[in-house]
């Protein structure tokens, strides 16, 4: 028998029961061990923060696992300067409201400094020079381990990826030889210059974390939720309308009801149409959508047909 | 290996309606570049750019779905020998395990080691699939030949509930919905199995074991005296008020709070990552275990365990140093001797084997440098459970389950 991809869309997805409380602790109970594995095994661990819905839920987290004391580490935000503002601004609220320690670190500074060549035409973006940057960072703090708030039903990369995900000296994945990692025995030794990336919502589902968020209450930055906005239409996507973004004959500038599914860079990010504002809105639309989070929203995957594999060979985390 | 599993993952997920439509024109495209127009299920989970070239499955990929009755993390394991160390990754933290046996081929060497690994591993559910059924004109004669020499390899091992369904992934027969060419089978398809197996919850109820992983001290003017044993419990439950007993240093105290989150909470029970603080000031760091004290683990710095052994370059021999992670708890240890090797097909015990080469399954006595404080894994998967690793590459070599 052969499967047609009309038979699959034409299925309607069952709106089915969401994650039991019992299962989000679970999740929670999960990633607050990892994160207090990290804070046990390593020296000199960070976080990596972006601001968006997947960070922010880990530093709920870390809260949690190290209350009432601080986070023992800091946050860390590689900045592109293609960034969302309200993203930004949110990061900077959040650090200084938990009293964090907060490091910035500029994409820009790196090209300037190491005469790196940035891509340019039509879908020009940051993302692969976002690398080194992120590799400098960790080199310049002598980072050991870095946290970071990937999930394994984003992508099929990741799918395949240790929650104690082990780098090489030039912080390189190497997927045909990953540690064994047995039970939650999580092995993080390593030698000087090597580094591990810990992922420890590994095992959340897009809604699992909206769910969660919508259940301690965590409040999101405002691009997740519907707005009116003017965004550029390109190959059926909507981004963001700002001058980072290389125009095309082709654009279309409109103005449209929409939010941000996911928060990356502008230039690699798009909207989606929507009317929700509020959580509950926000969770109702993503139970019935027939699209995956990274496949409506990221252009960067869809480049070739092993893009996040070849990043994270590159040292991308 | 190349019995299905991948296939079946992807056939278990699309008739469940679980691959949304974006995921499904990936696979269509990559399909075609591949073979004929055939779509190729396999490629949900195969998505690493080697396992395409080549149509294998190198490491485990995690997927996961839901039914309107319940949620599941499916973990598809790769076949080929030379990846058994990512199986056994796989396998380590599964609640039930499915192994396929290729119907042409019947029970081969891989299913007596994956079937021993699972069973080694303590995984208390085993459904054996027979896949491609459509192979072998779909005969019931053909099913119930497999199910009988897979029954006669279970009774060696300790498989405590073992299901057997014949299936094709291919066609999606058994899979999610009852095969119209296989009438005479009349049991169940292997989701109305998953969907009604009682994980509820092999877990340890009994034994009250907390690892500590950290030690929270604010050191602030109002926190001043704080210290917080951060951890999860591992099995049993802990209250406040319970006398406890600190491993393997001895000294006893009570529990005068729990925490979760800075809150009080009364009590904290398996799997719950939680902060305990004691009546006592007692020296605590990261590699102790909390324990009741009505209830104690075997302290020892002798221990003897069944292991797998996953290092692709150097070998286990008497003699040889490593470093035994166990909880939190990190102690150099030594092989003291390799008692027996577990032969693959036959399961009978080998004797006078000098070194284990990778995925060898052995028991070992080994010597550590610092007590440990231990369960026997078969009676408490999360305090008898260890790996060994090795000192100078620092990779995880061995998975260790106490006896
Ligand atoms: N006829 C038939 N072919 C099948 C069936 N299930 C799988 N196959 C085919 O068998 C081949 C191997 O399938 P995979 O799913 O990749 O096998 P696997 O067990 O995951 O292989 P490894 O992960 O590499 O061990 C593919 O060509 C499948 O299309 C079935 O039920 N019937
Ligand atoms: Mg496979």
């Amino acid at each position: 028998m052969s499967i047609s991809v009309n038979e699959a869309s034409d299925i309607q997805r069952e709106i089915s029961e969401r994650s039991a409380p019992d299962y989000l602790d679970q999740l929670e109970a999960e990633a607050i061990y990892i994160m207090r594995e990290v804070a046990g095994q390593f020296e000199r661990p960070a976080l990596l923060f972006s601001g968006g819905k997947d960070s922010i839920t880990l530093v709920h987290l870390a809260k949690k696992a190290f209350a009432p004391g601080k986070i023992p580490f800091p946050l860390v935000h590689v900045d592109t300067g293609h960034n969302f503002i309200e993203a930004i601004e949110y990061r900077d609220e959040l650090a200084e409201k938990i009293n964090a320690k907060l490091i910035v670190r500029y994409v820009e500074d790196t090209i300037k400094a190491k005469g790196l060549k940035e891509q340019t035409g039509k879908n020009a973006s940051r993302n692969w020079l976002q690398t080194f940057t992120l590799l400098d960072t960790i080199e310049e703090f002598e980072f050991d381990a870095c946290i970071g708030g990937a999930r394994r039903d984003e992508e099929k990369a990741r799918a395949k990826e240790r929650i104690f995900s082990f780098r090489d000296e030039f912080g390189q994945w190497d997927p045909k030889r990953q540690r064994p990692e047995l039970w939650n025995l999580f092995n993080g030794r390593i030698q000087k210059g090597e580094n591990v990336r810990v992922f420890p919502i590994s095992n959340w589902t897009e809604l699992d974390v909206w769910a969660y968020l919508k259940r301690e209450g965590i409040a999101l930055p405002s691009i997740y939720f519907a707005h009116e906005r003017e965004l550029i239409l390109r190959d059926g996507k909507l981004l963001n309308n700002t001058p980072v973004i290389e125009p095309d004959p082709e654009d279309q500038i409109v103005t449209r009801q929409v939010r941000f599914r996911t928060v990356g860079d502008m230039t690699c990010t798009a909207a989606v149409e929507s009317s929700a504002a509020t959580l509950d809105e926000v969770i109702a639309e993503i139970t019935i959508s027939r699209i995956s989070e990274r496949g409506e929203t990221r252009i960067d995957d869809q480049q070739t047909e092993a893009a996040m594999e070849d990043r994270k060979k590159g040292g991308y985390f | 290996m190349d019995d299905g599993k991948s296939t079946l993952i992807g056939r278990l997920l699309y008739d469940t309606k679980n691959i949304l439509a974006d995921q499904m024109e990936a696979i269509e495209r990559a399909s075609k570049t591949r073979n004929a127009g055939e779509i190729d299920l396999a490629l949900l989970t195969d998505g690493l750019r080697s396992e395409r070239e080549q149509g294998i499955t190198i490491d485990v990929a995690y997927k996961y779905f839901q039914t309107p009755n319940r949620k599941f993390i499916s973990i598809d394991a790769p076949g080929h020998i030379q990846y058994t160390r990512n199986m056994v990754t796989g396998a380590s933290n599964a609640d039930l395990a499915i192994i396929l046996v290729d119907a042409r081929h019947g029970v081969v060497e891989q299913t007596r080691r994956h079937s021993l690994i699972a069973s080694m591993l303590g995984i208390p559910h085993v459904i054996v699939a027979v896949n491609k059924m459509d192979l072998v004109g779909n005969s019931e004669d053909a099913f119930l030949e497999i199910a009988k020499s897979y029954k006669e390899l279970a009774e060696k091992l300790s498989i405590k509930d073992l299901t057997i369904i014949p299936v094709s992934a291919l066609n999606g027969d058994n899979i999610v919905d009852r095969s119209e060419s296989m009438s005479w089978y009349t049991g169940e398809t292997l989701l109305s199995v998953l969907e009604n197996v009682n994980v509820l919850k092999d877990q340890n109820q009994e034994d009250g074991r907390f690892a500590v992983q950290y030690v929270i001290r604010p050191q602030t003017e109002e926190l001043h005296d704080y210290r917080g044993y951060a951890g999860r419990v591992q099995s049993g439950t802990f209250k406040k008020g319970d006398a406890i007993k600190v491993l393997p240093s001895e000294r006893e105290s009570k529990i005068a709070k729990i925490e979760f989150g800075g809150n009080e909470i009364q009590e904290a029970s398996v799997l719950q990552s939680v902060t305990i603080l004691l009546e006592d000031d007692i020296d605590i760091s990261r590699g102790d275990t909390i324990v009741t004290v009505d209830n104690s683990p075997i302290v020892s710095q002798d221990i003897e365990a069944l292991v797998c052994w996953m290092d692709d370059k150097k070998t286990l021999k008497p003699g040889n140093k490593y470093v035994l992670q166990h909880g939190t708890a990190r102690s150099r240890c030594s092989i003291r001797d390799i008692e027996y090797q577990i032969d693959i097909n036959s399961y009978e015990k080998l004797d006078e084997v000098e070194a284990l080469k990778l995925n060898d399954v052995a028991r070992i006595v080994l010597r550590t440098a610092q007590p440990i404080a231990y369960d026997p894994y078969q009676k408490n998967r999360a305090n008898g459970a260890a790996i060994l690793i090795d000192e100078t590459s620092n990779v995880t070599v061995g998975a260790c389950m106490i006896e």
